[in-house]
């Protein structure tokens, strides 16, 4: 069994603040972590392995040199192997280019899974997943919160808002997981030295890649789509604030609910 | 020529999703503005009746594609029919609900089609000068906001959010054409195999449709908090939601987040609890008609987007406001 986890190193921007004064991100200070939904990818081929030690989790990341540390990290977590797709020739691809750049790696290597985190918190657009399968031609199942690998046969959840369908896929195939699948395994000691030492990401450029895409396909001039503007999101702008007793509190309220017609 | 705006139209068991009928109406303002029509695209199994229910809601055309295989939403058979949709007829536009079905199928579509796909929009214009579609959408936790386009391919496709459309108000004396068109199915085209179907009981109800909702974060202290804030929700006839940090420290499930990995809501009326408002949070919520915010710290940025903040425990405040409404209803019949 050949698993490649496709994984992004995002900002970690659940503690994301704003600048009073400009209203836009702080961004100093804020450390890059795997994206969750990733990371519960890697977890979910770290399980396979465990029950199939044959299984080779090989993890592939496309960003700049300094994911290097998102990969060293899934090494030190068990992963066997890491490659970083990293090029500027790479720069600015939407989520169709990203794709199409991921998916011409992967056609240079070995598989029987791919597993990739649904969406990355900094773009949430839920996109490169599905997009690497249809460009390799294999099928999907997206939004899936349970794994099940025996005897050869992949058993997975897929979530819908409604409920979740029970769906057996045959490999080669690509599977998108939620945060929510695993609680990812730490790093420990042992791996965090191979991780830096014995163990080596890999790093790939457009030369190394070159034969299963060309270069129109990729960057900025490869996406379909470009960012015309991009603006801060105007505030609300805040109304009254009352630092007062508990029961007046209650009385001004009160007061807004009933001017407003909320409560009736 | 690339013309007119199509829209998918998401059914669960012959039940019409409600973004596919707010997408319907921004569809008409914006065939409207192109001097185009809206086209609307049903796949299902037994749904031709629903097809006609579309002309009233916005659609001059509606074509559905009625077959076994799409019965239950999978990926390779929705995909081949909306592709050959796409060649035959070439759309200028075409609009999917950001749901687990349309953000599976869409980017599925868009790399077999090579055109571009915007991701949870939450504001679609034309330009007046180019006529491109200018498709807006949160970035960055939900704080920078980006009009992307899709110059040189078509369609040009997006997701939108539940919620931020306004849907369409159903008209009966519309008129409009319903068109069957076949696809050519294979067996190969089901490449997955649904062991199980397994529908589970909401709940509550959707927090997305609540008129009024009661949101709890962090400074609630505890699972318990929300019982408290279930009584507030209770007495004025709303729901409860949360932060995702009440998600995460598992106090609530999931369904209940607000925000930008959780759920867009815009109730008359939001009343935020012990919650900071982290802008991840903030996008999720800032479009509520009203919004109060209870939080101990003065400087919480949740007090920036509100209409009215109060500065207080609202472990204190809450069952206080819950008997003042308790009173103010009773008094009220």
């Amino acid at each position: 069994m050949k698993i490649i986890v496709c994984v992004k190193q995002v900002p970690d921007t659940t503690d994301v603040k704003l600048d009073p004064v400009t209203g836009t991100l702080i961004r100093d200070g804020i450390p890059s972590i795997i994206n969750p939904d990733d990371k519960a990818a890697i977890e979910a081929a770290l399980r396979i392995k465990d029950n199939n030690p044959e299984t080779i989790v090989t993890i592939l990341s496309m960003g700049p040199p300094q994911a290097d540390v998102a990969l060293r990290e899934a090494l030190a977590m068990g992963a066997d192997e890491a490659v970083l797709l990293t090029d500027r020739q790479f720069g600015g691809s939407d989520t169709w280019a990203t794709s199409s750049i991921i998916a011409a790696a992967i056609k240079k290597m070995d598989y029987d899974l791919i597993i990739a985190g649904r969406q990355a918190i900094d773009g949430d657009t839920a996109q490169v997943g599905p997009q690497i399968a249809e460009h390799l031609g294999i099928p999907q199942v997206s939004y899936v919160s349970g794994v099940e690998f025996e005897d050869g046969k992949l058993i997975v959840n897929r979530s819908f808002e409604d409920g979740y369908h029970r769906i057996e896929i045959s490999c080669p195939c690509l599977i998108t997981v939620l945060a929510e699948l695993n609680e990812p395994r730490y790093m420990t000691v042992g791996r965090v030295f191979d991780a830096y030492r014995t163990l080596q990401v890999k790093r790939w450029g457009y030369e190394d890649i070159k034969g299963s895409i060309s270069l129109s396909n990729m960057g900025l001039k490869g996406s379909p789509t470009k960012v015309k503007k991009s603006f801060t999101k105007p505030v609300k702008g805040h109304g009254e604030i009352h630092e007062v007793s508990a029961d007046e509190a209650v009385d001004v309220i009160m007061r807004k609910l009933r001017e407003k017609n909320i409560i009736r | 020529m690339s013309k007119n705006v199509y829209v998918f139209i998401e059914q669960r068991d012959g039940v019409v999703q409600k973004v596919s009928l707010e997408l319907l109406g921004k569809a008409s303002t914006l065939a409207k503005v192109l001097g185009q029509e809206v086209v609307a695209v049903l796949l299902g199994k037994g749904i031709a009746p629903i097809a006609q229910t579309l002309i009233g809601y916005g659609a001059n055309e509606a074509i559905y594609v009625d077959d076994e295989i799409l019965s239950v939403y999978v990926t390779e058979p929705y995909t081949k029919a909306l592709t050959q949709i796409i060649k035959d007829r070439g759309p200028e536009i075409f609009l999917y609900g950001a749901t687990s079905i349309g953000r599976d199928l869409a980017p599925r579509v868009s790399a077999r089609i090579h055109t571009g796909l915007t991701a949870d929009c939450t504001s679609l214009e034309i330009d007046g000068g180019s006529n491109l579609l200018l498709m807006t959408r949160p970035a960055f936790g939900g704080n920078i906001m980006a009009t992307i386009v899709c110059e040189e391919h078509r369609p040009q496709m997006a997701t939108v959010r539940p919620g931020v459309f306004e849907p369409f108000v159903l008209d009966l004396k519309a008129s409009g054409v319903v068109t069957e068109i076949k696809v050519d199915f294979t067996d190969a085209d089901m490449n997955i195999k649904i062991l199980e179907v397994v529908k589970e009981k909401k709940q509550a109800k959707d927090i997305s449709d609540a008129k009024i909702l009661i949101s709890g974060g962090r400074g609630i202290g505890g699972a318990e908090g929300f019982e408290m804030l279930q009584g507030l929700a209770d007495a004025m006839g709303g729901e409860v939601s949360s932060s995702r940090a009440c998600v995460d420290a598992g106090w609530i499930l999931r369904d209940r987040q607000v925000g930008q990995t959780g759920k867009t809501v815009r109730p008359e009326c939001y009343i935020a609890c012990g919650i900071s408002g982290a802008i991840q949070h903030l996008a999720g919520m800032e479009g509520s008609d009203y919004i109060i915010a209870i939080n101990k710290n003065n400087t919480a940025p949740i007090f920036e987007a509100s209409d009215l903040g109060i500065v207080g425990d609202v472990n204190v405040i809450l069952p206080k406001l819950t008997a003042a409404v308790e009173k103010y209803k009773k008094e009220a019949l």
